[in-house]
């Protein structure tokens, strides 16, 4: 290409200790280019672009700017030179409003009056309207991310970092997005995307350069590579997709949910009513639906973590019932839990993973020697959790915390499964881990499930649904409809049904 | 008679004003320092010192604040240089500033010194019974113009938005590229010298002499202070008449031989910081919330 790229990066390397994150990266963008970085949780992405915009120091290489050779010493040198970022965790303050927050991030000295205005006149002009003087507290995610955004435009920037923006929004916000985005490349901005959705990529990029292991593996051209072919050079084995073996499902009711009620503890939460389902023996039933129609209300109404026997008509496995019992009683009768949230809900992140573990198995009589913990049969345990679920750790017994999302949510998942649950409730198993992961955790549940187990699992992701449930039902507004095989299913069928619209009995 | 007590309530609280302001600025920055009493200390024997070695109140006082704020400085060399656990370095400074200005007063307990004497505002002064608020010394109208500052330099400056963005989000302020932990250095510095401040306010203005532990608990008041305040600072300045006042009726009600067990008052303003923690506790409205990131240690990445 004739043109001088607007940014370029050179051989860059960046190590933490003896792990070297990224192992001398080569990298160009052209104004207004869509580049995608692809890459596994781990790959080097982060650490890369956070070398770009200057919040990490590169150990060797050199970065050019319109062929300048420059030194990014820290965000406010990227920012002068044009270069924003849009952050994977929003950067931002929840308890000031959305103006103070844009202030922080402005190097200029402007008045909190005069920089409300123009944040005002900027969203209206880009059509993702906000209030200038909203506590950020008070926003939802998508709005937040629309603060991030407007941030990054007020300071017209030539190259824009965006890390996994979607990773939040829902399907029409992400829609609304792009927009933005291809209105910013014609102006002439170079965005750099990052995200393992490929589906995006293929719609959104023109470019995508793939990292694994800390090393650039190639930049091509993502129009003309399939899907499959991008996930191959990312996960760098080829992939063979899981099939689901049909037929094992048995006759034997193993978990049952009638006339389940729960009314609304606040504001922004939903009112269950009246859900019922059975799980049999070998099934795993899929639960579809939009985020925020129940999904946590239901599956702290089936862990225990909220229980009402007045407002359950029955809930049991096999002859016992559930009703009255708080989580661990219900892990003692055989039930599992994998709740979505891994940072806080299902793991303790500031402990150890043999901590962790011992979490949600002490009650098993092997785990305690007369009362103590046995630390050996724990460690080993968890050492078997580690290497049947392929969590790669940085140290043999690391905190929760030091754990990639993706490894993490293979321990969480790989610690319940082991307790061998005759009934597993899930939800969103693979919500933000990598491919390969979500490969991995989606094998094992079919797994558990082919040696008899019953899975129930709220999912967001329609793909996911289809690839392993046997049968499927959509949660929508508090109300569960009734359950479907997955062969009378159609993803076209199930987004009706997420919409609201009423489907006919099969 | 009335005059007279509004008087001595309005002194007991300056030093509370003062050493919880400074805390409210270090608290709103992030961290939590519980060593206001041992700062407060430290201020109070450097203030009596310097005034009798110089004879002048005015060196004293900045000597108090000088002290005060070396003695932050320590805690600022650990909880921040070494980022160790903020309560645990706290209540050892706490310990530290007891004993260590027990030890170097020792030689100056019994002796006396001339405090700072009482300015007069001209007419305001003569306005029946809130006319004893304006015949105050200096330092109390300082604590009032601190209050002030504080307030205008959080809610309306820039530097003050990055402090309460620092105290809100460590993580997103480093990453935004501010110096975190020069933030709080400062902060933590600054809250010092109001403790320093406060403690020289007693042998400089209420007790014109020197004792061990001399501050009896104010500076464990001062941090109470800052949560009654719910970290704005106009609040401080209420809470702070408040709690005088109740200490002071507690004195009153003794002089006046009220059938109360003086033990009983003596309790009451601790009691008093219960009642307002845990009714603040049980609200848990958005404008009670601490800076989300008080007390939490912050590691910068590079």
């Amino acid at each position: 290409m004739s043109v001088t790229p607007l940014f370029e990066a050179k051989a860059i390397s960046k190590r933490f200790g003896d792990f070297t994150a990224n192992d001398k990266v080569d990298f160009a963008i052209n104004p207004g280019e869509i580049h995608a970085l692809l890459g596994e949780n781990g790959a080097g992405k982060s650490t890369f672009v956070k070398m770009v915009y200057g919040v990490l120091q590169p150990d060797d290489g050199q970065f050019y700017f319109q062929g300048q050779p420059v030194s990014l010493s820290g965000p406010q040198a990227a920012r002068a030179m044009g270069i924003g970022m849009v952050f994977q965790h929003f950067s931002q303050f929840e308890a000031l409003s959305v103006a103070e927050n844009i202030q922080l991030a402005m190097d200029q000295n402007e008045s909190l009056e005069a920089l409300s205005r123009r944040i005002e006149s900027l969203s209206q002009a880009y059509g993702i309207p906000i209030a200038a003087d909203k506590l950020v507290a008070d926003l939802s995610v998508g709005e937040q991310q629309r603060v991030e955004i407007l941030r990054c435009l007020l300071q017209s920037p030539k190259l824009l970092i965006m890390d996994e923006p979607t990773s939040v929004l829902t399907p029409q916000e992400t829609e609304q997005l792009f927009t933005v985005i291809r209105q910013l490349a014609d102006e002439g901005c170079a965005i750099l995307f990052i995200s393992h959705k490929l589906d995006e990529i293929k719609a959104l990029c023109k470019q995508a350069t793939i990292l694994r292991g800390g090393k650039k593996i190639d930049t091509l051209d993502s129009e003309t590579h399939s899907k499959h072919q991008i996930a191959e050079m990312m996960v760098g084995t080829s992939i063979s997709a899981i099939t689901r073996k049909a037929g094992a499902i048995g006759t034997k009711s193993l978990f049952e949910a009638k006339g389940l009620s729960r009314p609304a503890d606040g504001p922004f939460d939903i009112t269950l009513s009246d859900i019922s389902f059975s799980l049999y023996e070998g099934q795993i039933l899929g639960i579809a639906g939009i985020s925020g129609n129940g999904q946590d209300e239901l599956m702290g109404a089936l862990t225990g973590e909220w229980r009402d026997p007045s407002l359950i008509a029955h809930l049991s496995i096999g002859t016992d019932d559930l009703r009255t019992l708080s989580p661990e009683e219900r892990r003692r009768k055989g039930v599992g839990f994998i709740p979505e949230d891994r940072n806080g809900h299902a793991a303790v992140p500031s402990m150890r993973l043999t901590e962790n573990s011992l979490m949600t198995s002490h009650s098993a009589p092997e785990m305690t020697k007369k009362g103590l913990i046995a630390d050996d049969v724990l460690a080993d345990k968890t050492r078997q959790i580690i290497a049947d679920y392929d969590v790669r750790t940085p140290e043999a017994n690391p905190l929760a915390s030091s754990l990639s999302g993706g490894n993490l949510q293979k321990f969480v998942v790989g610690r319940e499964i082991a307790r061998a649950p005759k009934v597993l409730i899930v939800s969103q198993p693979t919500w933000g881990v990598d491919i390969g992961a979500a490969q991995l955790i989606r094998s094992a549940l079919l797994s558990l499930a082919q040696q008899g187990s019953a899975i129930f699992m709220i999912s967001q992701d329609l793909e996911e649904i289809f690839a392993i449930s046997s049968h499927i039902a959509v949660l929508h507004d508090g109300h569960l409809s009734a359950t479907y095989e997955l062969e009378e299913m159609t993803p076209e069928k199930v987004g009706l049904l997420m919409g609201g619209a009423q489907g006919e009995r099969a | 008679m009335y005059e007279e007590l509004l008087l001595t309530i309005l002194l007991t609280s300056v030093p509370l004003v003062l050493a919880a302001t400074g805390e409210l600025v270090a608290e709103r920055s992030g961290v939590l320092n519980l060593g206001v009493e041992g700062m407060m200390l430290m201020g109070a024997v450097s203030a009596f010192g310097a005034a009798i070695l110089s004879g002048s109140p005015i060196v004293g006082m900045i000597a108090g604040a000088f002290g005060g704020m070396m003695t932050a400085a320590i805690f600022g060399l650990f909880a921040l240089g070494l980022a160790t656990n903020q309560v645990a370095t706290g209540l050892a400074l706490t310990i530290f500033g007891t004993g260590f200005s027990g030890l170097i007063g020792a030689p100056l307990v019994g002796k006396a010194i001339d405090g700072l004497p009482s300015l007069s505002i001209p007419l305001l002064s003569d306005l029946p019974l809130i006319g004893v608020a304006f015949q105050l010394d200096a330092l109390a109208y300082i604590s009032i113009l601190l209050v002030a500052f504080v307030a205008y330099f959080l809610k309306r400056t820039r530097w003050g938005l990055v402090l309460r963005a620092t105290g809100a989000n460590h993580d997103s302020a480093h990453a935004l590229g501010y110096n975190v932990l020069a933030v709080r250095w400062y902060a933590v510095l600054f809250g010092g010298l109001m403790a320093g401040l406060a403690g020289a306010y007693l042998p400089l203005v209420l007790t014109p002499h020197w004792a061990e532990g001399m501050t009896a608990g104010r500076g464990w008041i001062a941090l109470a202070l800052v949560v009654f305040a719910s970290w704005q600072p106009w609040r401080v300045v209420v809470g702070a008449i408040l709690f005088g006042g109740i200490t002071i009726m507690q004195l009153a009600g003794q002089a006046r031989g009220w059938t109360i067990q003086p033990q009983f008052l003596s309790m009451l303003p601790y009691l008093a910081t219960i009642i307002v923690l845990v009714s603040i506790s049980r609200s848990g409205g958005v404008l009670h919330k601490a800076p989300a990131h008080l007390g939490r240690i912050f590691y910068p990445t590079r």
